[in-house]
């Protein structure tokens, strides 16, 4: 217990101090999440009419950050993964700092939902007991119950290896090697679920396919591990700890098939519609070209396009790849591409035409862009409070007795 | 009932509550329900609960009918699991809240299913000349928002007006793909006769136009529908009789009913609802017609509000041409049945196994 006491105020203490750089990037997010709360606020009293969305496109950009985010909680598992089956030395390092991400993501996956409901304030209506569960019918229902288990998962396996750091003891192997087994497969499932989420709809033809989940898992491992990479640059440049060459070069690689493999199913995907051209090609026609002269969605896919097929040519460029000052280029691309692909380009298009062949537009208004950012902003500032006590922890620098 | 009463708090008013339980129902079994010991002692838990809250609302030192009824709302159970005596008690607590906030009494039924009725509704397509009397109807009748701002409007049933299209000679040498003469396929058409590409807004001086169809769309009340599977809180379901009704008390505003549904049936209320007091319509329903908040999904439910009262919904009764039927699909002699009976009817993408209970036809 007294353990238990010295390891959260070491926590804290350590996590709270830092330089200017700390206290500015910290300060910055700080305004961001003010402004969100003040939207959050707007948007619950007056309602979801200060959003863009209508009764024609009722899920819009909340709803496609909540879909990208769940996939970078699943990319976590791009170091958890090789860190404890191939026994990576470089990984293994760093696999707690994975499952910190993999928290963060959950946390604005969960902020996100609370964005896109039109009245949060019923929330515990979904809770089993107090509420009605629609289990196992829902597919909504399930979502649900694979993010919690992901988060608790990940906060049991990240914290308590902490834990163990901290007090200088031995990790029980016996029950935390099955429960890192368990969590990785969950990885898998959450994204899975989500994908599910959407594409179990034939009234939305765009999303009624059987390759949606692989899909999405290809987008999730090369857009997870890219932000994975982007923080251990910054954390190699800014901290004491070093991730090794090794870790880095690997995530390269698994980007890179992703991205391979992301694009191959996006070609795929518009062979098999624009073949035929039936009228459930209609949301891809749209997304791609536009329909009937509304074309607002048009640069965004092309855009996001060129961005996916140059940074995968970047990512084959061993002069790239191999040079860190240079790899961020190709991970920023790689995830802002993946970001619009599987976002808007994703749940937007779904909605046009209406499953009664009405074709209207969406404009995100200022309110869920400030929102939106300011959820990622509140989800970096947990990220940087994460990452930044775990790697004290790995450091040594927050140790029990030392303080004394 | 006065609306100044306290608050069903004490055991008396609950007494009272009892008693507004509408002597509708024509089902014998719910005249006369059958109380075994446990359930009565269950019924009493939940009520000191409840009673509970609606002392809360008193100790917060609010004689507002309104702010006492939406607390107790916050806490109330789906109507579905609600015994009888807590859906008299909801009743009560929202025919209070309407009343002071409508400036009139208002009357919120809760009349369940009737026994052996299955409603199901029929609609000739032929003789419809798109002159939307219906979508005007069901928006008084049902207490829909009728605000200017975009979002603020709802209409259930939507009138699509469709060309009618032709061929030409004209274009008989225009080929497909454009440009290159007949490759794989002709261009000499214009959209003819398609299905769900329509367009509700549309203005002509009269109705109906030469060059135009009409197909009026709305909730098809689907034997199987895919809008309550996928709600995570089942606040959406299947009635006995056959609509298919949502507790707006329960929604949580996910819309994933919304992108489920293949017939766009639903709709969000992105707001407080507009509804002008004098345009209120204050005969409604627990399920169907009653005002609606904002952040809930809401559509047809074919008026249960009249439908179980032996009543014509409004759209079948303000029906010009008389193109729309609606009836009791298992009594043989309903106009519903007979229409099945005799006509071709068909279902809007019944290759969805959805099941509607929404029948179009032609003579």
């Amino acid at each position: 217990m007294q353990q238990l006491i010295s390891f959260t105020s070491d926590y804290t203490r350590y996590v709270l101090k830092g330089g200017t750089k700390f206290y500015a990037w910290m300060g910055s997010l700080a305004v961001l999440i003010v402004g969100m709360m003040y939207v959050f606020y707007l948007q619950n009293t007056d309602g979801l009419i200060v959003t863009g969305m209508t009764s024609q496109i009722h899920d819009g950009l909340y709803f496609a950050n909540l879909v990208f985010l769940v996939g970078v909680a699943a990319g976590a598992v791009t170091i958890v993964f090789p860190a404890y089956a191939y026994h990576h030395e470089g990984m293994h390092k760093v696999a707690v700092l994975g499952e910190m991400l993999a928290i963060s993501a959950v946390i604005m996956v969960t902020m996100f939902v609370f964005a896109h409901m039109g009245r949060p304030d019923r929330l515990w209506h979904m809770l089993p007991i107090i509420g009605i569960y629609n289990f196992p019918h829902s597919m909504l229902g399930w979502d649900v119950l694979v993010l919690t288990g992901y988060l608790i998962l990940n906060a049991i396996c990240g914290f308590y290896y902490l834990w163990v750091k901290y007090t200088g003891g031995e990790i029980n192997r016996k029950w935390f090697m099955p429960l890192v087994w368990v969590a990785i497969v969950w990885a898998l499932s959450i994204h899975t679920v989500t994908a599910f989420l959407i594409s179990t709809m034939p009234a939305r033809p765009m999303w009624f396919h059987s390759m949606m989940p692989i899909r999405f898992i290809a987008t999730a491992f090369a857009a997870g591990p890219c932000l994975i990479i982007l923080a251990f640059l910054i954390i190699r440049n800014n901290t004491k700890f070093w991730v090794d060459d090794s870790a880095i070069r690997l995530l390269t690689t698994i980007v890179t098939w992703c991205l391979g493999i992301a694009l191959f199913l996006t070609m795929s995907e518009i062979v098999v519609e624009f073949y035929a051209r039936t009228e459930h090609a209609n949301g891809l026609y749209y997304l791609m070209f536009g329909l009937h002269g509304l074309t607002n969605l048009v640069p965004w896919f092309w855009g996001a396009v060129i961005l996916m097929i140059a940074s995968f040519v970047l990512f084959l460029m061993p002069s790239i790849r191999n040079n860190f000052k240079l790899l961020p280029i190709p991970c920023v691309m790689a995830f802002a591409g993946i970001w619009i692909e599987k976002g808007m380009g994703l749940i937007v298009p779904g909605f046009i035409p209406t499953p009664i062949g009405e074709v209207t537009e969406y404009y995100p208004t200022f309110v869920e862009w400030l929102l939106t950012l300011g959820i990622w902003a509140f989800g970096f500032f947990i990220l940087t409070i994460l990452l930044k006590g775990a790697i004290g922890i790995l450091q040594g620098e927050i140790k029990y007795g030392a303080a004394k | 009932m006065t609306p100044n009463e306290t608050p069903p708090a004490c055991p008396a008013q609950e007494q009272q509550a009892e008693c507004l339980v509408p002597p509708a129902s024509a089902d014998p079994a719910a005249s006369a329900p059958k109380t075994t010991r446990r359930d009565f002692l269950k019924a009493g838990g939940t009520l000191s609960l409840s009673s509970l809250m609606g002392a809360g609302a008193l100790m917060a030192q609010s004689d507002d009918a309104h702010a006492a009824a939406e607390w107790a709302e916050h806490f109330q159970k789906n109507y579905r699991l609600m015994t009888d005596a807590e859906k008299a008690e909801a009743r009560v607590r929202l025919e209070r809240r309407y009343s002071q906030e409508y400036g009139k009494p208002v009357t919120v039924d809760t009349t369940g299913p009737q026994p052996g009725v299955l409603m199901g509704y029929a609609l000739n397509i032929r003789k419809c000349i798109g002159c939307r009397r219906c979508v005007h109807a069901c928006v008084e009748e049902n207490n829909q928002s009728r605000g200017k701002r975009p979002g603020e409007k709802i209409e259930w049933i939507q009138v699509l007006r469709m060309e009618r299209g032709k061929f030409e000679q004209g274009k008989m040498d225009h080929g497909y793909p454009e440009g290159l003469g007949i490759q794989v396929g002709g261009n000499a058409y214009t959209p003819a006769g398609q299905v769900l590409e329509g367009q509700y807004h549309y203005n002509p001086e009269k109705v109906p136009e030469q060059d135009a169809t009409y197909m009026p769309i709305a909730c098809m009340q689907c034997e199987k529908p895919p809008c309550v599977k996928v709600c995570p809180v089942r606040t959406t379901y299947r009635e006995a009789d056959g609509p298919v009704v949502i507790d707006y008390n329960w929604c949580i505003g996910c819309r994933m009913c919304m992108g489920a549904c293949p017939y766009w049936a639903r709709r969000i209320n992105l707001t407080n609802p507009v509804l002008p007091k004098e345009e209120m319509n204050p005969v409604t329903h627990y399920l169907g017609n009653r005002p609606r908040m904002r952040g809930v999904v809401e559509k047809c439910h074919w008026c249960l509000q009249r439908t179980r009262h032996d009543r014509y919904p409004a759209c079948v009764e303000v029906c010009p041409v008389g193109a729309r039927k609606f009836g009791n699909l298992l009594d043989p002699e309903s106009e519903v049945s007979k229409i099945l009976e005799r006509k071709n009817v068909f279902r809007l993408k019944a290759e969805l196994n959805t099941f509607p209970k929404f029948f179009y036809f032609y003579d």
